[in-house]
């Protein structure tokens, strides 16, 4: 049973059937993610949203295996997912950098760690570094490489995470709330800079969020989930034209699209 | 004040702290006119130091030696059991109860049972100045390890990071200021244990000296081999504090400078 293929058609990139998931074991057992099915393909932007603790950061574990389902499968490339995938760029609403590592050794690290790069790190060093240095520019980061994440501001910070999680072209890019700690002037100003980056590389994005405009702005199907435990309980494809700028999120049709999510979540409240 | 006062005054602190406790034992001597033998005026006692220095520095670079080598034992052995504990939840559980009671023996009553096995001479001190320090070091080395933020971790996992790279990469950097704030108190214990061993039964180090001149009733010498041994130690601490702040940058987020 598929009920949400994607466009595109051969086999998704990620699937999930009927995958639940519980924490802690006994009478503490609690659910928090309940018959999650959707399929991911290829290249696809999805977001996520929901209310707070509605099981959104544990579907992302899920995805990329760091946590193992307690009921139902989860594929990628048609493979059943035992143990965290290799290769996959995460970045969470913290940055999470190394206080002891520059920037730029911060962003080096998945080289240091996913295969091919691994083997030719020291030899191709400098070309990595190059790579990076290309990749902080294009987030606004140009010269800032030498400096220490503490001596940077929050919003750097976290651009330097995305920095980080994009730097080995990953397959798949999980994003819980990367832009939730930030202003909305920085906030809008990465959409872009996310965007663009994806119309580039087109890695396949999975991104949490409590932002329904930022949702509409960067997914191609956005799917809602109800309160704890989590259910799949809308899927919504984006079909506006890309890129998006901001003048999109003005337009009527992006206003309704953002107006018919909230109107879904805000059921989960009443 | 000005910002240069200030600073001057903060510098100047602990030397006029000092200056007043000294005199104010100084007076004391005077004025309830305490016989030397029981506790002698400081100045009396920098003067035995001045006179008997040669002495005095032999037993000390003794008690140094056998100090630093325990200490670098502590180190040695106190990192990669530190290691071992913060990295693996069965280790931990298998060990750590044990640390807990082996930390909980008096040091002093293991000196006897050491000089039955070793004799007297420098092996009962350095090895019980490395059993006296490398218990903090084992216990921050573990818990650098053991509180590395789960973010972290899953970003490391989600890579395809082996344990070891997460060890390395991740690990051991920051359990590094953990190690270096616990050297400070490791070295201070480090020489306890090597006094204690020497006061209890040797026939070297600053310890013996203080011992010898006790039963001499020459508490003058006492007093300098007292005062040397804190001097001592606060230059051991001096030490690390300094290897530290040179080490660990970052996790002042570069605040100290100098
Ligand atoms: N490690 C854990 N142990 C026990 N329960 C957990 C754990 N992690 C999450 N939970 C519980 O599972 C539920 C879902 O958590 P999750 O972190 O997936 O929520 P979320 O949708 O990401 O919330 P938010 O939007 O606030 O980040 C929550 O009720 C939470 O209490
Ligand atoms: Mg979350």
């Amino acid at each position: 049973m598929t009920p949400f293929m994607p466009a595109s058609s051969d086999t998704p990139l990620v699937e999930l059937r009927k995958v639940s998931l519980a924490y802690g074991s006994g009478p503490a057992r609690m659910l928090a993610l309940e018959d999650a099915t959707l399929d991911i393909a290829k290249g696809e932007f999805i977001a996520v949203v929901g209310p707070s603790g509605c099981g959104k950061s544990t579907l992302m574990k899920l995805v990329t295996g760091l946590l193992p389902p307690s009921g139902g499968e989860v594929r990628v490339h048609g493979q059943p997912v035992k143990g965290p995938i290799r290769g996959v760029g995460m970045a969470f609403q913290a940055p999470t950098l190394m206080p002891w590592r520059t920037t730029r050794d911060n962003i080096l690290l998945p080289l240091e760690v996913v295969e091919p790069h691994k083997r030719r790190f020291r030899a191709n060093k400098a070309e990595y570094i190059e790579r990076v240095e290309k990749l902080l520019a294009s987030v606004g980061l140009g010269g800032f490489g030498d400096k220490f994440p503490w001596q940077l501001s929050g919003g750097m910070q976290q651009r330097s995470s995305l920095c980080r999680a994009l730097v080995h072209e990953p397959e798949i890019l999980m994003l819980d709330e990367p832009f939730g700690a930030l202003d909305a002037f920085t906030r809008e100003e990465l959409w872009s800079v996310m965007q663009a980056l994806w119309l580039e590389k087109r890695f396949t994005a999975v991104l949490v969020t409590h932002d329904l405009r930022e949702a509409v702005y960067l997914a191609d199907t956005v799917y809602v989930m109800s309160r704890r435990p989590g259910r799949i309980v809308k899927v919504s494809k984006i079909e506006l034209p890309r890129p998006r700028t901001l003048e999109t999120t003005f337009t009527a049709e992006f206003v309704d699209i953002v107006h018919d999510l909230r109107e879904r979540i805000h059921m989960e409240h009443a | 004040m000005t910002d240069r006062q200030r600073s001057l005054l903060l510098v100047a602190m602990p030397w006029l702290a000092m200056a007043g406790l000294l005199l104010l034992w100084e007076l004391a001597c005077i004025v309830f006119d305490v016989p030397e033998i029981l506790a002698p005026k400081p100045s009396r006692i920098f003067e035995v130091m001045v006179q008997r220095w040669d002495i005095l520095l032999k037993f000390c670079l003794e008690t140094l030696w056998t100090t630093a080598i325990g200490f670098v034992l502590a180190i040695g052995f106190g990192v990669l059991l530190g290691l071992a504990i913060g990295a693996s939840p069965f280790i931990y559980s298998g060990l750590y109860p044990l640390l807990i009671a082996f930390n909980a023996v008096p040091k002093v009553a293991i000196v006897p049972i050491l000089m039955i096995w070793l004799g007297v001479g420098a092996l009962p001190a350095i090895i019980t100045a490395f059993v006296i320090s490398f218990f903090p070091i084992v216990v921050n080395v573990a818990t650098g390890l053991a509180t590395i933020e789960p973010e972290m971790r899953d970003v490391m996992r989600s890579l395809g990071a082996s344990q070891w790279e997460i060890l390395t990469k991740v690990g051991v950097p920051r359990a590094m200021p953990y190690l270096f704030a616990s050297l400070k108190v490791a070295v201070t214990l480090a020489f306890i244990g090597s006094v204690i061993s020497e006061t209890v039964g040797g026939n070297r180090g600053i310890g013996f000296l203080m011992l010898s001149a006790g039963a001499r009733n020459d508490s003058a010498t006492t007093f300098a081999g007292l005062f040397a041994i804190a001097i001592m130690g606060i230059l051991m601490y001096a030490a690390c504090a300094l290897v530290e702040r040179r080490m660990t940058r970052w996790a002042f987020r570069g605040e100290i400078v100098g």
